[in-house]
C-alpha cells in the first residue's frame, strides 16, 4: 500500500464517503417525512472497514512523527476548519510546544459553540459479568473475582440514589456476557429506568443493527462503543478470547448503530494500550467518515486512559497529562461540533483544569462496580476512580470556573 | 418608536434573547434585564418539567418577560409538535418558537418539516415562530400557514457572521406582511443595528451576549444598536446614491 497517501487514493476514499451521503440524501427525501429512520443509509450498506483498509497503521505512525512546527502552525491557523492532515500535525509530538496555543484556541472556540455550560453524567454499572479475556480490564473473564448482575429491585435502589444527586442523565455500563446481560436484559432495564431519565446511553457489549433498534425504541439515545485500539494485528494480543477478539464486528459496530438511528455516538480508544497519537488518528478518521455517513447523529469522543487495575497489565505507552491535554484541544481544533467527554478516572486536579480546555460532559461521583450507589455490595470494579468528589463538589468547582453545569439537555419526547 | 406588535401582543423591545450558553442563572437574569427584551426563548430540552426550583424553567417564569419555548433538538414535524405540547403545558403558553434541524453540527433548520409542522401547531392554536433560511418563498407559505412571524437566519446559528443573507433578508421584509425577526448569525450589536435598519422588525440574539466576557453590558450594547437601527429606519435613511448634485439633466425641460 504505497500509494497510500497519494492524492490519488485520498480523493477516491472521499467520493466513497460523498456518494454515500448522497444517496443517503436523496433517498430520505422519499421516505415518509415524519419518522426518523437512517435506513436510506442501511440500503447503501457502507462500511468504514473500506476507508480503513486503505491505511496502513506504520504509515500513518510515520506521517505523524514527521510533522513539522509549521505544519502544527498551518493546522492552528484552520482552527474551526480543520482537515484531518491538521489533525495530525495536532497530535504530533512537535506539537506539545504548542500546547498553550492549542488550549486557547480550544477554549475559545468551545465556548463559542457550547458556551459556559457543562453537561453532566453518571454511570450505573449494571453488571461486572464478562465472557471476554481483556488484559487491561478489571472485568476480564480471568479474574477469579465474583461477579455481580443487578435485579430490577437492586437497579431501582442504585437509580433512587443516583436521582438524589440530582442527575438526569445516565450511561448504562455493562461487560460482555449474553446468556445473563443479553439484548433482553438490557431492554427490560431500559424501560425499568426509563421515566425517570430525561437521557439514557449505553456503553455495552457490541450488538447487531436491530437488537440497537429494540434498545432506541425502549428509550436509549446515545451508544457508545471504544474500539480500544485501530492497531489490527496488536488488538489481537490484548483481546484474547471472547467475543470482542473479532476486530472486525468491533470496527463495525458504530455502522450498525448509525443505521439503527441513534441519537449520538460515542467513540474512542483506549489510551496507553497502543500509540495514542496514531490510534487517535484513527478515531478521527472513523469519526469523519462517520459523520458524512450518519449525519443526523451526534458524535461524542471520550478519553478513557489507561489506569492500573486489579491482576491487569499497566500501560503499554503511558500518555502524561500534558500529552491528554494535547489530545484533548486537538480533538477541539479539527472538530467544533463534537461533544468531549472526561469520566473520573482523571485526578481532581487534572479535572479542574480540563473544564476550560474544551471538554463539554463530565460525570461525578462515580462507582464503576455494580450495586455500589445503594446495595453496596462492594463488588469487582472496572477501574479504580481517581476524582471522588460527590456531584455537588464537582458542581461547586464547574461554578467556579464560570461555567453552569447542566443537569437536564435532552427530554423523552425526542 | 413603535411597538412590536406580534399575535396581537404588543413589546416595547425588538430584541429577542435565546437563554442558552449562560455561565449562571444569576448572569442570565441580569443580561436579560440590562437588554431590555420582554422575549426570552428557552429550550424544551433544558426544562425539567417534574420540579426543582434551580430549573431553568422555573427561574425564567420568575422574570418579568413573556417565555417562548422553543422546539430544539427535534429532528422532524413530529418530534417538534411533541415538543410543542410539553411546552404549552410546562410553560403555560401557546406560544412557540418552532425549530427542526435534522443536523445536529450545523443546526440548518428543515424547510420541508418545518412547514408541515408549522402547518399543525396552527391547527392545534399555537402562535407559531418558525426559525427558518431566509428563503422568500417559504417565508410566504408559512405566512399563509398562519404563523404570526418568521424568523429567517442571517448566517448559520452561532458563527456571528452576521446578514450574510442580507439580498434573500431584504426580499423577505419587503414581501411580507407578518413581523420579520432575524434570528442566529447576530454576533455583533452593529449586526443587529443593520438588520432594523433594513426593516427587519426585531432580531433574536443569544451567544453574542452569553459568551462575551461581560454579558451584562453586552447585553445593554445590544439593546442601544437595536433601537438605534430601528429609529433609523423609523427616520427614514437616506438613499445611498452615487451623483453628488441633485439636479436631473434628462427631465429639467419638462418644469
Amino acid at each position: 500500500m504505497k500509494f497510500l497517501f497519494s492524492g490519488i487514493t485520498i480523493r477516491v476514499t472521499k467520493k466513497v464517503i460523498e456518494s454515500n451521503f448522497v444517496v443517503a440524501l436523496l433517498a430520505n427525501s422519499k421516505m415518509e417525512s415524519a419518522a426518523y429512520s437512517q435506513s436510506a443509509a442501511a440500503a447503501v450498506h457502507s462500511s468504514f472497514r473500506e476507508v480503513f483498509d486503505q491505511y496502513s497503521w506504520d504509515e500513518v505512525s510515520e506521517r505523524i512523527y514527521s510533522k513539522t512546527e509549521a505544519d502544527v502552525i498551518g493546522a492552528l491557523e484552520n482552527a474551526g476548519n480543520a482537515s484531518i492532515n491538521d489533525f495530525m500535525a495536532l497530535v504530533s509530538p512537535v506539537a506539545l510546544k504548542y500546547v498553550e496555543e492549542m488550549a486557547q484556541r480550544s477554549h475559545r472556540i468551545t465556548r463559542k459553540r457550547f458556551g459556559n455550560v457543562i453537561q453532566m453524567y453518571i454511570p450505573l454499572y449494571l453488571s461486572n459479568e464478562c465472557q471476554n479475556i481483556c488484559t487491561y480490564c478489571g472485568f476480564s473473564f480471568d479474574n477469579r473475582i465474583e461477579r455481580l448482575t443487578l435485579n430490577e429491585d437492586q437497579a431501582l435502589r442504585e437509580v433512587e440514589a443516583i436521582k438524589a444527586m440530582g442527575y438526569d442523565h445516565i450511561l448504562l455500563v455493562t461487560g460482555e456476557a449474553n446468556r445473563t446481560v443479553g439484548v433482553d436484559y438490557l431492554e427490560k432495564m431500559v424501560k425499568l429506568i426509563r421515566p425517570q431519565f430525561s437521557g439514557i446511553m449505553i456503553e455495552v457489549q457490541p450488538l447487531e443493527q436491530h437488537e440497537y433498534e429494540r434498545l432506541i425504541e425502549a428509550g436509549v439515545s446515545s451508544v457508545l462503543v471504544y474500539q480500544e485500539t485501530y492497531h489490527e494485528e496488536n488488538y489481537r494480543i490484548y483481546h484474547t478470547k471472547g467475543k470482542k477478539s473479532n476486530f472486525h464486528y468491533r470496527l463495525d459496530t458504530p455502522d450498525r448503530i448509525g443505521r439503527a438511528g441513534a441519537h449520538r455516538i460515542g467513540l474512542g480508544a483506549l489510551l496507553g494500550l497502543e500509540d495514542w497519537r496514531v490510534d487517535s488518528f484513527f478515531t478521527a478518521l472513523h469519526l469523519d467518515y462517520l459523520e458524512k455517513t450518519y449525519w443526523k447523529t451526534k458524535y461524542s469522543i471520550s478519553f478513557p486512559r489507561l489506569r492500573p487495575a486489579v491482576g491487569c497489565q499497566q500501560p503499554n505507552h503511558p500518555m502524561s497529562d500534558k500529552e491528554l491535554v494535547q489530545l484533548i484541544c486537538a480533538w477541539r481544533i479539527f472538530n467544533e461540533n463534537l461533544e468531549l467527554s472526561l469520566s473520573t478516572r482523571e485526578s481532581q486536579q487534572f479535572r479542574n483544569h480540563a473544564v476550560k480546555l474544551g471538554i463539554t460532559s463530565i460525570s461525578a461521583g462515580s462507582k464503576t462496580n455494580p450495586g455500589e450507589y445503594a446495595n453496596h455490595f462492594h463488588a469487582l470494579e472496572q477501574f479504580e476512580v481517581s476524582d471522588g468528589r460527590s456531584p455537588r463538589e464537582v458542581a461547586d468547582m464547574i461554578s467556579s470556573h464560570g461555567y453552569e453545569p447542566v443537569w437536564k439537555d435532552w427530554d423523552k419526547v425526542f | 418608536m413603535k411597538d412590536l406588535t406580534i399575535a396581537n401582543t404588543n413589546f416595547h423591545s425588538r430584541l429577542l434573547l435565546g437563554s442558552g450558553k449562560f455561565s449562571s442563572n444569576q448572569i442570565m437574569a441580569e443580561a436579560i434585564e440590562a437588554s431590555g427584551t420582554q422575549l426570552v426563548t428557552v429550550a424544551m430540552k433544558r426544562v425539567d418539567v417534574s420540579k426543582n426550583e434551580s430549573d431553568i424553567g422555573n427561574f425564567l417564569r420568575r422574570l418579568n418577560v413573556q417565555l417562548l419555548p422553543n422546539t430544539s433538538g427535534a429532528r422532524n414535524a413530529k418530534e417538534a409538535i411533541l415538543a410543542a405540547e410539553l411546552g404549552r403545558e410546562a410553560l403555560e403558553t401557546n406560544w412557540m418558537k418552532l425549530e427542526i434541524h435534522p443536523d445536529p453540527r450545523y443546526l440548518l433548520p428543515d424547510p420541508v418539516e418545518t412547514l408541515s409542522a408549522a402547518i399543525e401547531l396552527v391547527k392545534r392554536g399555537f402562535i407559531v415562530l418558525p426559525y427558518l433560511h431566509a428563503d422568500p418563498v417559504l417565508c410566504k407559505k408559512l405566512e399563509d400557514a398562519g404563523t404570526a412571524a418568521v424568523m429567517p437566519l442571517g448566517s448559520p446559528i452561532g458563527s456571528n457572521k452576521g446578514l450574510q443573507t442580507r439580498s434573500m433578508l431584504e426580499i423577505i421584509i419587503r414581501e411580507s406582511k407578518i413581523p420579520v425577526i432575524v434570528d442566529a448569525g447576530i454576533g455583533a450589536p452593529s449586526h443587529a443595528a443593520e438588520a432594523l435598519e433594513m426593516g427587519a422588525d426585531a432580531v433574536l440574539v443569544n451567544t453574542a451576549i452569553a459568551v462575551a466576557e461581560d454579558p451584562v453590558t453586552m447585553g445593554r450594547a445590544f439593546r442601544l444598536a437595536v433601537e438605534a437601527g430601528r429609529m433609523a429606519f423609523e427616520s427614514k435613511l437616506g438613499a445611498v446614491s452615487p451623483f453628488a448634485e441633485a439636479s436631473s439633466p434628462l427631465t429639467a425641460f419638462l418644469d
